[in-house]
């Protein structure tokens, strides 16, 4: 077996074992990197000298007998709107170029302090605004099952990395459900934690009060390792949550039985792709076997979710991104004054799904607008958040297929901004209510392509949620990697 | 309903200089996507609180102490144009 298919765990035993070593470890990714780049441009930056001291370092740090934790010379890679210090970050955006940040991300911190081996940065959509990965300025990522198809989107460089043991493990950031679809369309496990358990400082907003770092792993053990490695009070982030949480990975061994599990009526049966829908029942109906109380519950907001959804985010991106301006990083496109200097260095250097989306978020918020069109918006998201708690009150989880289909071809959606906002219709709630998600791999459709199964908790619930995604992962048996992952298929 | 947007204005709020065909054409997708997102307007919210955080939060403060900062030289290396400590611009006012 190649070096770069193991999991987390497993690679993590053997660096303990003294059997191999982080240098060995980092030398198979990137032999991986080398034969997959080509046809998948998962990474927009690799920091191969960076990466190669951390993992003679960590190898260092075990020879004097030091233990830094799970992720200690594990090669780990990162989505590119997180601030890396002294790292090119980007956003995918031309209005970045060649910013080189002078801090670390909190996440960033961590995961150094863990000990993990940085590699490299992903594609992404540009700023985050997307489904498909094919809003970089920096040219699209392909999905490692078929390159002829879209590895979902935002974090479709993470998600595309860690299907073909380019990277270990990834993180990114969910918004709408930019972790788990793309995870969902590259066959891996992607979580978005509560909002506020990990700290978003270091993070480039897209929609603050929406936006939430999460990890993408091969299996859901090894993405509550990537979670615990991050998650926890950072007082940088005014809006990180300083309470205790449940253990993660306490009931990850104990199954289904005697648990309730909500089937979301209105997400499961108009517009879900047959291949989806089957391997969705399927899944379902070996949690009922398997001892759960499986019922039919209904979140009749969650029609009015999306329209919600693509209020609020943009009119949040439009704030966020004013930040933009040719004034204190990025390249400047030069004008006869400020407001010229700054609208011209603004029409270059943002893609056209960013300019929609500020024109959207600056409509909405304006004078006249504010009341019918945001103002009304978060109001419809505490109706979405109470249909979820009493949906809680009847279940302990709720699931869903991830996204309504598997992969769509590269350029289908791009002319169709509203068909390709509908790839989140089933991701979106969560992120309106705050509450954890994760996404799993359950098997193929007829295409070949894989399907994902999402369970979603109420907020603080990521320890029912694991227990529910590591049976689903168990039951579905699924073990298939991407053709492109093997020596074989790479040639 | 269709949506009234007067996207120049709405483009010179944004700080993004659009030429005459671009302006039509994200005119016309801004009125597809709002007359969908409007269908917020048709549920009832009558004594509904808006949300505008999914968490419920007090203000985070910390102690008023000076703490380090970022380099000024590492800061001020990115910025595309700088005078000294100063970022550099163009003039503000006409004269």
């Amino acid at each position: 077996m190649d070096l770069a298919d193991l999991t987390i765990a497993e690679a993590g035993a053997r660096l303990r074992s003294g059997d191999l070593t982080a240098v060995d470890l980092l030398a198979a990714v990137r032999r991986r990197v080398s034969m997959t780049e080509a046809i998948l441009h998962a990474y927009l930056t690799i920091d191969a000298d960076g990466a190669t001291a951390a993992a003679v370092e960590a190898d260092a740090a075990f020879s004097r007998g030091e233990d830094r934790g799970p992720l200690h010379g594990i090669p780990i890679a990162l989505k590119d709107n997180m601030v890396t210090r002294g790292i090119e970050t980007t956003c995918s955006s031309r209005i970045l170029a060649g910013y080189i940040p002078p801090y670390d991300a909190t996440v960033v911190e961590r995961l150094k302090t863990g000990g993990a081996v940085i590699l490299g940065k992903t594609n992404l959509d540009e700023f985050a605004m997307g489904s498909s990965t094919e809003n970089s300025a920096y040219g699209t990522t392909r999905n490692p099952w078929n390159p002829d198809r879209v590895p979902g989107g935002s974090s479709g460089g993470s998600a595309a990395a860690v299907a073909v043991g380019s990277a270990f493990g990834a993180f990114g950031s969910d918004t709408g459900g930019s972790i788990r679809q793309p995870a969902s369309l590259c066959g891996v496990v992607g979580m978005k934690p509560t909002y506020g358990l990990v700290s978003r400082y270091g993070l480039i907003a897209f929609a603050s009060s929406l936006d939430q770092i999460g990890p993408i792993g091969r299996t859901v053990a090894d993405t509550v390792t990537l979670f615990e490695a991050v998650a926890g009070h950072d007082p940088a982030d005014a809006t990180s949550f300083r309470g205790s949480y449940p253990d993660p990975r306490v009931d990850l061994d104990k199954g289904v039985k005697g648990l309730r599990i909500g089937i979301v009526r209105e997400l499961s049966g108009d517009g879900i792709q047959p291949g989806v829908a089957a391997a969705f029942q399927a899944t379902v109906d070996r949690l009922d076997a398997a001892g759960a109380a499986v019922k039919e519950v209904s979140l009749p907001s969650t029609e009015f979710a999306l329209s919600a959804y693509y209020l609020i985010a943009p009119a949040e991106c439009s704030a966020n991104l004013a930040r933009f301006d040719g004034v204190r990083y990025g390249p400047r496109v030069d004008g006869d004054s400020v407001e010229a200097m700054m609208s011209a260095t603004r029409r270059d250097g943002f893609g056209p799904e960013v300019t929609r989306r500020i024109l959207l978020g600056t409509y909405a918020l304006s004078a006249g607008y504010y009341d019918a069109f945001y103002g009304q918006a978060q109001k419809v998201r505490t109706l979405v958040m109470e249909d979820f708690k009493k949906a809680y009150a009847e279940v302990d989880v709720l699931v869903t297929p991830t996204s309504p289909t598997t992969a769509f071809e590269v350029g289908e959606r791009a002319d169709d901004p509203l068909a390709m906002y509908l790839s989140d219709i089933c991701t979106i709630p969560s992120n309106l209510s705050g509450d954890p998600a994760v996404s799993v791999p359950v098997g193929l459709d007829e295409d070949g392509l894989p399907v994902g199964f999402q369970v979603l908790a109420p907020a603080l619930g990521e320890a029912v949620m694991f227990r529910v995604a590591a049976e689903v992962e168990r039951l579905s048996g699924f073990d298939i990697r991407p053709e492109l992952a093997s020596s074989e298929g790479a040639r | 309903m269709p949506i009234e947007i007067d996207i120049a204005k709405v483009a010179r709020l944004a700080r993004i200089g659009l030429t005459p065909e671009e302006l039509v054409h994200y005119e016309q997708q801004l009125q597809v996507i709002l007359e969908h997102a409007a269908r917020v307007q048709a549920l009832p919210t009558d004594g509904v609180a808006p949300t505008a955080h999914p968490l419920p939060m007090v203000n985070a403060f910390r102690s008023d102490e000076v703490e380090p900062t970022l380099d000024r030289e590492e800061v001020l290396s990115q910025a595309p144009d700088r005078e000294g400590p100063y970022f550099r611009v163009p003039p503000f006012l006409d004269e």
